[in-house]
């Protein structure tokens, strides 16, 4: 039988997969199988692109024994890495793993692009200045989201700690991005595909240079949308590529990945009050660290046990998890409290802000990783409203997102940003490691508020000992 | 060969294009917010199908550069579609229907 039909058949099939697989991944019942119907997509399609051996030029049949044999070393090398470092990683570290692995795919992007623009006869097309253009906008996109997933990575881990930031950045990146599109503009129309061999690699390098820029000033509260965004880049690129390849199956997976990746960066965008424009030129903290208003009240450090004594007396208690929770890993404990509660007839609720642990439904998977049911989880605009009626607000690990000043304040550089209205509660119970300020570095004034009080440590080892003090009072 | 092989042009790629984008976009728009980071994840593993192209390029490179480039490529595109759907298949585990409570 004809390779190219049983290519083109199973890439029908495989696109198919992908898109029943992402319907089914966008509701909570289903969403388990439809990762798992994907996955079978993907192994058919890159099982039969084997194919592709038959289907060569006869100049590449030459060295087929070869590139086989380095096809196969290279996918087995790169899914056994990846599979090993995405099972041992921590459920906490998810977003810099989607971040690197979302780069690895859009520096593939751009591989395949240099491939195109070294030796354009690669895919036996005459040039045609479509693709060439097409070519190098895959390339510049991949490339930007190859260095700025790396960037984000390192950022969210803990690599690079400062964020880094000259003045006129702007214009710097604006110029270097003007660079790469004039020597990608070269690339097409002046050498017609054929440039030298330098003058592509400057090409590349620029392009990935431009990436670290843009991304280097961030700051890390804005890298959920960021990470979102180059996601949807990659997809772009993979897009692009594929019309150079002349695939669908890339089209297809490309294109719908872009898209939805691009809604799904406006959501995001959209949760933290955040023009994506604002996000990328970044001009969150820059000015602000002088407009911070003066803060009135004391610090009030309680202790665990108090704390936990009271919430067993309430009627009604919401919890406001934040990345510290997540870092302590103490989801679990607390969901232990929190059953102790309900076996006393305290209504608890969980009130998650959209980017809760860094980023959108992070902190829903903590959650649903302790087992809380997810009946009891609210979102923010759901359950906003109802901190009047709570007799205590419990914060673990949060801090800009319940930062009252972004709904007062309109000098605090998160103004803007909807929060969690736990200082509506009667009383608020923090539990923080530190006096440290959020991800924002702005300063917390409901720490400072007279109905509010600190309980600092480590959030598993606060929530042991509040469990003890629960069990200490017996059935009383 | 030419029979079977496809060919996407101009506009052809444009409706493909277009029907792709608006798919991804109908698929994200009603989705709860509890799923955006699966969701996230599970479309990084799907632009994994890169891979399928560098195994295209690497089979047909005749250079040294272009093998070193294909193989980096696969190498990259497979680590996107292992990473991407070990992280994905991980995170949606954990969403279990809740039974337990009324």
């Amino acid at each position: 039988m004809d390779a190219n039909l049983i290519i083109n058949v199973v890439y029908i099939v495989a696109a198919f997969l992908f898109i029943y697989g992402l319907k089914r991944m966008s509701s909570p019942v289903t969403a388990r199988s439809g990762i798992v119907v994907a996955g079978v997509g993907m192994l058919f399609a890159v099982l039969v692109s084997f194919l592709y051996a038959v289907t060569a030029s006869e100049a590449a049949k030459a060295h087929m024994s070869v590139n086989l044999s380095l096809a196969a070393v290279a996918l087995i090398l790169g899914v056994v890495v990846a599979y090993w470092t995405g099972k041992k990683v921590a459920m906490t570290a998810m977003p810099q793993m989607i971040a690197i692995y979302n780069g690895l795919g859009g520096g593939a992007a751009a591989l395949i692009a240099a491939s195109e623009l070294f030796a354009p006869a690669v895919s036996g097309e005459s040039e045609d200045v479509v693709r060439l253009v097409v070519t190098v906008i895959g390339a510049i996109i991949g490339a930007v989201s190859f260095s700025g997933s790396v960037i984000a990575w390192a950022k969210l881990d803990g690599r690079i700690k400062k964020t880094w930031r000259v003045s006129g950045q702007q214009f710097l990146n604006g110029a270097v991005m003007l660079v790469a599109l004039g020597i990608g503009a070269y690339l097409v129309f002046g050498a017609h595909g054929h440039g030298a061999v330098g003058l592509t690699v400057a090409f590349f390098i620029i392009t990935l240079v431009f990436g670290v820029l843009m991304t280097m000033p961030i700051g890390g509260a804005d890298m959920p949308v960021v990470i979102s965004l180059y996601n949807a880049f990659t997809g772009l690129a993979v897009g692009a590529e594929g019309f150079v390849l002349q695939n669908p199956a890339l089209m297809i997976a490309g294109m719908v990945v872009g898209a939805a990746g691009t809604l799904l960066t406006l959501l995001m965008a959209k949760a933290m009050n955040r023009s994506v424009k604002n996000v990328i030129f970044s001009n969150f903290a820059v000015e602000s660290s002088a407009a911070q208003g003066e803060i009135e009240g004391s610090l009030k450090p309680t202790d665990a046990s108090d704390a936990a004594v009271q919430m067993r007396y309430a009627q009604k208690v919401i919890i406001a998890p934040g990345y510290g929770l997540a870092v302590a890993q103490a989801q679990h404990k607390l969901y232990e409290f929190v059953k102790l509660l309900q076996a006393h007839d305290v209504d608890v609720k969980f009130a998650i802000h959209p980017v809760a642990g860094r980023m959108p439904g992070h902190m829903n998977v903590l959650l649903a990783e302790a087992g809380v049911p997810y009946d009891i989880i609210h979102d923010m605009d759901d359950i906003n409203e109802e901190f009047k009626e709570a007799d205590v607000a419990l914060v673990i690990g949060a801090n800009d997102t319940v930062n009252p000043a972004a709904r007062t304040q309109k000098s605090s550089p998160i103004y803007g940003m909807p929060v969690l209205k736990v200082d509506d509660a009667k009383q608020v119970y923090v539990i923080k490691r530190g006096e440290g300020k959020g991800y924002s570095g702005v300063v917390n004034e409901l720490f400072y508020r007279d109905n509010t009080n600190m309980v600092y440590g480590d959030a598993q080892k606060v929530m042991v000992k509040m469990i003890q003090a629960i069990k200490d009072l017996g059935e009383g | 060969m030419e029979a079977t092989a496809l060919s996407f042009t101009g506009f052809v790629a444009l409706y493909i294009f277009m029907l792709a984008a608006f798919t991804g976009y109908e698929i994200i728009g009603r989705v709860p917010s509890i799923l955006h980071t699966p969701l996230m994840s599970g479309s990084n593993f799907v632009h994994g199908i890169v891979c399928v192209g560098a195994i295209f390029a690497l089979l047909n490179a005749t250079t040294p550069l272009e093998q070193v480039i294909g193989f980096v490529g696969v190498l990259f595109g497979a680590g996107n579609v292992a990473g991407g759907y070990v992280v994905t298949e991980r995170m949606l585990e954990m969403f279990k229907p809740s039974d337990k409570k009324k």
